[in-house]
């Protein structure tokens, strides 16, 4: 069995002085997808946030292919090849479409991921390329954020909620589009509240309650009993 | 009546130097949100430098902006990293108590090192030179190489801004510093560099100031306000409406002086005030402050 | 009945310390000689200056580098009324602080259209426009100045030692009433206001404070006290010219760098600043520029490294506080309450 891509081991986080982890452990394997559900403020988007190193954990470590990265502040670590979609997308407002895209690929990490093969992902980024961010829909502005996460040529995608505010169909259509994503030898973690979108595009599952993890394993093997029990910490 | 025409005309030119004090100020300030209140004694300070390059390596002043503006802008870079990266945040008194301290270190430091004596560059026979533009209309060589030149600054801003993967930079860090450094941008490079930029055009800035007219320690706060007004004049987020804000403050000092010497001053501060109470998002806004 | 409490125990000893001072300092005519009297009215007078500051912008957040321009505009009221109206120097003093009040209001209303740090270039500004109208003005001198003519400073005393202790007891006087306005005003409802805006300017407005009010308020009353004891401090000196009237280091500078190093936004912070700003300036004799260079690299890293300041730092780290300006909820017991159930 090969080692793990990314291993999180036990990390604490905190915001000053409230901590949001405690003793959080999780792995992702090369190629694999694993979703990371939990009630709104479980923890989820720190967890994302500590490896991708906009937070830096107080205890425990991260490694990344071997690499200890957990101390490393976020513009290192996109060099290692892990980009994060932020909540609520955070596309830089003064910027044109094509602009976001290409300031995704500042690191210049080579990769198969071009401007050319994001707008064949998502072609109507390429209709609206030189429009301002803003002036882009819900749904348009999420495919950008991950198409600019994708120029940076991750071998690690984090994607943060992403059907936040989106409507179903929306969300549907973008996840229609995960299988060629990760067809690449992409390795993905998505956190979601739309439990049932996760489950159906992850391998492993790894619920958090009130920043422990409270359930994990194959997502086959998840009922929604189990779910239920961990979401809620009943 | 043509004697009207040359005042404007002076006005006019000595804007363009006012522009590019405030070219400097507005680039800090619309990618990081730090007014520098030592804009002004780091002009001076530029000039001072050019003094020595000039003395030192026998350079004539405008030769001199090689050295020059490379040295200005590694202490502006060393100046962002070593200091003012820590008073960047939330709270509005770190960066302008700092750069107020700054701002009497230098003029103090200044006077330690040079006196308060008057200087000025000398940069030889284009000083005097002047042609004539129509019947009773004359220009100063060496004024409308500056205004050019100032321009030309504005320009070359405006194409890097919006042509360059640098310009791409400082706007996406001023948009949003976090999601900058998940682009692999660290931004505490990407301030540095804006620093950086502001003092090589500071540095070009303070050797025309030093050719044009005497200079000593005291007189940065002066050509700080100076800036700052053409800024609020132009209005927030324009560069091009620096300009014109420059050309409406000089033309105003201009008009002022020929009316009397002693109102030089006071007609553009009296056109700066009025343009406030009237219209204070400026006369060409782009963005709201 | 819950009731709210100000005092502390060191708020007590504080106050107590504060009173024993003040009577020690009106009796100084009996103990100190002429140069002390005078060194004390220096250090009354940036005590003012710099409490006033201090409310501006440690409470108020208005940072401003431009109150040389009141100061300069009580000392040429001073000298514009003794002069050309004939007014009584220390009723020329009073009134200043009136007019510097209505002077402030077009002020505010030009400047308080710029945000931060414009806000703080604007009034620096203001303060070369009154410099320039000021050298404009040939009866009072114009560019080089004028001096108090004799016959007004006969005026106020027939002898110099008299006129010696009036000016100091007036400095004391004119001091403790800023220092005591300032308290007032904190303990009081606006004060609770200005608190709120000092501690979270955004909470403040989200619970219903007009900030922008309160601002404009307190600017205008700042403007009150700064004109009065300029025209204090020009009396004092008999002699004023445009370039001393309006001088950045002297007014602003001097008046900034104590107020951070003593403490930003506590009543405390500028009287521990002027203290040591004094002690040093004996200590180390008028070094002129380097005295000026040295506090500017010491503010600079006093704002970098302990924001709060001397008094900040000893404050948080004791508890303490001079005056009582704390409030805290006494919850009754509940055997007082009316009906007696617990």
């Amino acid at each position: 069995m090969p080692d793990p891509l990314l291993e999180v081991r036990a990390i604490d986080a905190y915001y000053g002085d409230f901590q949001a982890l405690f003793g959080v452990s999780l792995k992702v394997n090369a190629g694999e997808v694993v979703a990371v559900i939990g009630a709104n403020g479980a923890g989820k988007s720190t967890l994302l946030k500590s490896i991708a190193g906009m937070m830096q954990p107080r205890r425990g470590d991260i490694l990344f292919g071997g690499t200890a990265i957990g101390a490393q502040p976020a513009f290192s670590v996109v060099k290692h090849g892990i980009a994060l979609v932020p909540e609520g997308r955070r596309l830089f407002p003064s910027l044109t479409v094509e602009e976001n895209l290409k300031i995704g690929g500042q690191s210049r990490r080579p990769g198969p991921w071009t401007l050319a093969r994001v707008y064949e992902l998502f072609p109507v980024l390429g209709e609206r390329r030189d429009q301002p961010a803003p002036t882009l829909s819900g749904g348009q502005q999420q495919m950008c954020a991950i198409a600019r996460a994708l120029m940076a040529n991750p071998r690690l995608l984090l994607c943060d909620e992403i059907s936040l505010g989106l409507a179903p169909i929306v969300v549907r259509d973008i996840y229609a589009q995960l299988p060629a994503i990760v067809g690449e030898g992409l390795s993905l973690i998505v956190v979601e509240q739309d439990i049932a979108q996760a489950l159906k595009a992850a391998a492993q599952v790894y619920c958090l309650q009130e920043g422990r993890i409270a359930l994990h394993g194959p997502a086959r093997e998840m009922t929604r009993e189990r779910i239920s029990a961990a979401y809620f910490g009943v | 009546m043509t004697e009207w025409v040359n005042v404007i005309l002076q006005g006019v030119l000595i804007g363009g130097l006012y522009a590019m004090f405030a070219a400097g100020l507005s680039l800090i300030f619309g990618v990081m949100r730090l007014v520098n209140i030592a804009h002004g004694d780091l002009i001076v300070l530029a000039a001072y430098v050019a003094l020595l390059v000039t003395q030192g390596a026998g350079l004539d002043p405008l030769t001199s902006l090689i050295l020059v503006v490379p040295i200005m802008a590694a202490i502006g870079y060393a100046l962002q990293r070593g200091l003012l990266n820590f008073t960047l945040g939330e709270d509005l008194l770190p960066p302008l108590l700092v750069t107020f301290g700054l701002s009497i270190i230098i003029q103090n430091g200044l006077l330690e090192l040079f006196t308060a004596d008057s200087r000025k560059l000398q940069a030889g026979a284009i000083e005097v030179e002047t042609f004539q533009v129509m019947h009773g209309v004359w220009v100063g060589v060496l004024p409308l190489i500056q205004f050019l030149v100032a321009a030309a600054v504005i320009a070359g801003l405006q194409i890097l801004f919006y042509r360059t993967a640098l310009g791409r930079a400082f706007r996406a860090t001023s948009d949003d510093q976090a999601v900058a450094q998940l682009m692999g941008l660290d931004t505490r490079h990407v301030f540095a560099m804006a620093m950086a930029l502001s003092l090589a055009i500071i540095a070009i800035a303070g050797v025309f100031l030093a050719v044009r007219s005497n200079f000593d320690p005291a007189i940065g706060p002066a050509r700080l306000i100076f800036g700052f007004e053409a800024v609020i004049i132009g209005g927030l987020g324009n560069m091009w409406g620096t300009l014109a804000g420059g050309i409406i403050l000089g033309v105003s000092q201009a008009i002022g002086a020929q009316i009397d010497p002693g109102w030089q001053l006071l007609a553009g501060h009296i056109v700066f005030l009025a343009i406030l109470a009237v219209r204070p998002q400026g006369l060409f806004p782009k963005v709201s402050g | 009945m819950n009731r709210v409490e100000h005092a502390t125990r060191s708020s007590r000893i504080g106050v107590a310390l504060i009173a024993a001072t003040l009577v020690a300092l009106a009796l100084a005519p009996l103990w100190g000689d002429r140069a002390t009297l005078r060194l004390l009215s220096e250090i009354f007078t940036f005590v003012a200056l710099a409490s006033l500051w201090n409310l501006l912008a440690g409470y108020a957040g208005l940072v401003s580098v431009g109150q040389q321009a009141f100061v300069g505009l009580g000392g040429y009221l001073l000298f514009a009324l003794v002069i050309l109206a004939g007014v009584h120097p220390l009723v020329a003093i009073l009134v200043a602080g009136p007019i510097g009040a209505l002077v402030a209001v077009p002020v505010a209303a030009l400047i308080f259209r710029l945000r931060g740090a414009y806000f703080a270039i604007g009034t620096w500004v203001v303060a070369e426009v009154f410099r320039l109208i000021a050298s404009q003005i040939g009866v009072l001198g114009g560019g080089s100045g004028i001096s108090l003519p004799a016959a007004a400073v006969i005026a106020m005393a027939p002898s110099r030692q008299a006129r010696e202790f009036e000016t100091y007891w007036l400095a004391l006087a004119l001091t403790v009433a800023v220092l005591g306005a300032i308290v007032a005003l904190l303990r009081s409802r606006q004060g609770l206001a200005l608190t709120a805006i000092r501690d979270n300017e955004l909470a403040a407005q989200s619970n219903g404070i007009d900030v922008t009010r309160v601002k404009f308020i307190v600017y205008v009353l700042t403007g009150f006290g700064t004109a009065m004891i300029g025209a204090l401090i020009f009396l004092m000196k008999l002699r004023i010219s445009p370039d001393t009237a309006f001088s950045v280091n002297d007014w602003t500078a001097f008046v900034i760098f104590i107020t951070v190093i003593g403490g930003i936004g506590r009543i405390e912070g500028p009287i521990i600043g002027t203290i040591i700003f004094f002690v040093l300036r004996q200590a180390l004799a008028d070094l002129g520029s380097l005295y000026l260079l040295m506090m500017g690299a010491v503010a600079i890293v006093v704002m970098l490294w302990a924001p709060k300041g001397l008094w900040g730092l000893i404050a948080e780290r004791f508890g303490w506080q001079a005056l009582p300006l704390q409030r805290r909820l006494i919850v009754a017991a509940p055997a007082e309450k009316a009906g007696g159930k617990p």
